[in-house]
């Protein structure tokens, strides 16, 4: 069935080729599907975790329902739900496409990785609400629901994997140098950093392995390249396929990309530290991440560089292309903060951010306006695409959508800014007397607007994700279905050039 | 002559080839900051006073990663002036040595609890638990009236043994007498030689205020009450406290 419609939307040369690879798509459909969903539950969580901080009333009383068991709901829903099944449906829509080749296992592999990827945080979920939890941030999944994940990932790696092989093309595509980092890196941290042993076989409970300043370090050498591979090169890869298929444009340049994926992928690694800054960890380990987060910053902006150079010739699109304008923000936001993060890396700024709102600031920078805009960009050309329609069913939703959450993360990141630099201060503020100015509720109290501040921009962004998802519901149920046309292949023929 | 971009297109027409490349460029710098970390003597400076965490202590730990205690609160004091004055000595890496998992926390949304030991009594903080706002006015921490409930430690010889495997040094006359010392610290007017023996420094006390029942709240009452008190740095010298050989 798939194969049949795929063949009908071909150019009479390309049939021959491309009849024989009937590209899996329904458990792509499945991942759109359910990565616009999570975005809803994910954003959901944390307008409300943050009105509980505006508004401690609102963890009502209930050990369900705390501060502390909601906040690893929000951010796995976030980064592990919304993000990671983007990145597995995009990765298996971009590997066939790119590769021309059907999708290694087929339909039930597509499936499996879906029902698998789901189960997996679905459990994690139920656990964190029932105090179920490893008590590490972004690892907080206990070993059970980790040694699931495990299996599911190297299935992943294999479908992924041998997709490839496959290949029609001689070259592979950058963007699946991306994908491919982002599923090693992710499997060697994942393995890394949850070595834990289990209360008993019937327990839910478990011990890390590591204790004390051995465990920080794995645990951020863990988190950081959560953000490094999950966050930044999988989405990467998304950049990489999306910006130039909805450019119409060739990747800006294909040397840019072999030294922005080397480099980006071996300095990523050594960051870390710089979580751990004027703490017990020996000075050495944390001069190397200052050092290596500061070196980052450049295959970083080559990577941006080379994503926002691709529009040159075409910039005149994001009038147009309300999409596009989100894969391009997108970009934008990323340079943001990948060049906020070297900053406070330094050990000088970081002992005035860390522990403070400011680095929640900048990770929502980096989570909102990078991750969740190159994502509706992505969404947006992927609904069009996988239901066989002509567009999306509302072009000025699209650009609703883009304002309210643009405006979101404006108040989100500059009330972090504030509060953080100001909490961070006033920790630190001696009166005349040589005394300490305040004291740690005073610094609590001052926080409240921010907190309100931050919360509404948060119900902007979730405002915007709504109407996303009333679009995307109209595109399928009800926009002009697509007229057959030929398969573009720009995208590949520069990986080939 | 080396001409890379030709080179690279080796590498791009091999996936195994890049996929062996990838692991190694991403594994140099984890092997090169984590793998000297546990040359012990370079790492953990060399202070007497940390012992394993009794089973109460272990069980009220156990409540409060459960419940997400670090979110909120770090377990760690940086060495600046402030932080001397607001929360005491700067933290040791010995001080968690016995921590599976470490709990030094990256965001202050409530005060440092490194050193929280000892600083108010055993009644404010069960006062606090139940209700932080009748306490302090500002607080914006959730109620944990919650925890006034019998404390299910049936398996605490279980937990101890995992630790053991982890690496803390429980003897097995810890582990065969933890229940009755899990009992003992939390009974105030309980004969307890053989538990002040087996864990040095420890303190027994109706932490909930109820001798009768041992509790949630008295295990993490226990837990929070020994934070920070084990190292005496009236007896520190700086050469114990560097971390260099």
């Amino acid at each position: 069935m798939a194969a049949a419609t795929a063949t009908a939307a071909l150019a009479p040369g390309q049939a021959l080729g491309v009849r024989e690879v009937g590209y899996v798509e329904a458990p792509i459909r499945a991942f759109a599907v359910i990565t616009a969903f999570w975005g809803v539950v994910g954003f959901l969580a944390g307008v409300v975790i943050a009105s509980q901080l505006a508004f401690p009333l609102l963890n009502l009383d209930l050990e369900w329902t705390t501060f502390g068991r909601l906040r690893p709901l929000h951010t796995s829903a976030v980064i592990f739900a919304f993000g990671g099944n983007a990145l597995l449906g995009t990765s298996l829509y971009v590997v066939q496409r790119t590769c021309r080749a059907r999708l290694f296992g087929g339909e039930e592999a597509g499936w499996f990785l879906f029902w698998g990827y789901n189960f997996f945080i679905v459990m994690a979920a139920l656990g964190y609400v029932l105090g179920i939890t490893q008590g590490k941030e972004y690892a907080e999944p206990e070993w059970y629901v980790d040694l699931w994940l495990t299996f599911v990932w190297v299935a992943y790696l294999i479908i992924f994997g041998g997709t490839i092989i496959k290949r029609e093309e001689p070259h592979i595509y950058v963007a699946n140098w991306f994908y491919l980092a982002f599923i090693i890196t992710i499997a060697m941290l994942h393995i890394g950093n949850n070595i834990s042993i289990p209360v008993s076989l019937g327990s839910s409970q478990s011990y890390s392995a590591p204790a004390g300043v051995q465990g920080a370090m794995i645990q951020w050498w863990y988190g950081h390249n959560a953000v490094g591979f999950f966050l930044t090169a999988g989405f990467l890869a998304m950049m990489y396929y999306f910006i130039p298929k909805q450019a119409n444009r060739p990747v800006y340049s294909y040397r840019l990309s072999i030294v922005h994926f080397w480099t980006l992928i071996f300095l990523y690694i050594w960051a870390g530290p710089h979580h751990l800054h004027y703490t017990a960890l020996p000075d050495w380990a944390q001069v190397l991440g200052m050092v290596f987060s500061v070196m980052l910053w450049m295959p970083s902006w080559g990577g941006m560089i080379n994503g926002l150079m691709t529009l040159s010739g075409a910039w005149d699109k994001l009038r147009t292309n309300a999409a596009l304008r989100f894969s391009v923000t997108a970009v934008g936001f990323y340079g943001m903060s990948t060049f906020e993060g070297p900053v406070m890396s330094i050990r000088a700024v970081n002992g005035l951010s860390h522990y403070t709102d400011w680095t929640i600031g900048h990770v929502h920078s980096g989570a909102m306006g990078w991750v969740g805009f190159i994502t509706f960009g992505a969404l947006y050309y992927l609904f069009p695409a996988l239901w066989k329609k002509k567009g999306v069913w509302s072009e000025k939703l699209i650009a609703w959508h883009f304002w309210l959450a643009t405006l979101g993360i404006v108040f989100y990141i500059t009330a972090m800014w504030v509060s953080g630099i100001m909490q961070g201060l006033m920790w630190r503020a001696y009166d005349e007397l040589g005394f300490l100015q305040y004291s740690f509720v005073e610094t609590v109290e001052a926080m409240h607007p921010y907190y309100v501040i931050r919360m509404l921009g948060g119900v902007l962004y979730l405002s915007g994700m709504l109407i996303m998802a009333f679009n995307l519901w109209k595109t399928v149920t009800s926009s002009e279905a697509a007229e057959p046309e030929p398969v573009p292949s720009s995208a590949i023929a520069v990986a080939a050039e | 002559m080396f001409n890379w971009l030709r080179d690279h297109g080796v590498i791009e027409r091999n996936l195994i080839l890049m996929g062996v490349l990838t692991l190694i460029t991403v594994s140099i710098g984890g092997l090169v900051q984590i793998v000297p970390l546990f040359a012990v003597e370079t790492t953990i400076e060399r202070v007497s006073g940390v012992r394993p965490y009794t089973p109460l202590e272990q069980a009220g730990r156990d409540i409060y990663v459960r419940e997400g205690c670090y979110l909120c609160h770090s377990q760690m004091i940086r060495p600046f002036r402030d932080e001397l004055e607001r929360y005491g000595h700067y933290s040791l890496a010995a001080e968690s040595m016995y921590d599976h998992p470490f709990q030094w926390g990256s965001k202050r949304t409530g005060p440092d609890l490194a050193r929280v030991g000892g600083r108010y009594s055993d009644d404010w903080h069960a006062a606090h638990l139940r209700s932080p706002r009748a306490v302090v006015p500002a607080s914006v921490m959730p109620p944990y009236a919650f925890l006034d409930r019998p404390l299910d430690a049936r398996d605490i010889q279980d937990r101890m043994r995992a630790l053991r495997v982890t690496g803390v040094p429980y003897t097995d006359d810890m582990i065969a007498n933890a229940a009755a010392d899990l009992r003992a610290q939390a009974s105030p007017d309980v004969d307890a030689s053989g538990f002040q023996g087996r864990y040095a420094r420890a303190r027994q006390g109706a932490f909930d205020g109820d001798p009768g029942v041992v509790t949630e709240m008295d295990a993490l009452v226990a837990y929070l009450q020994m934070l920070g008190t084990l190292v005496d740095f009236r007896d520190v010298t700086p050469a114990q406290l560097r971390q260099q050989p």
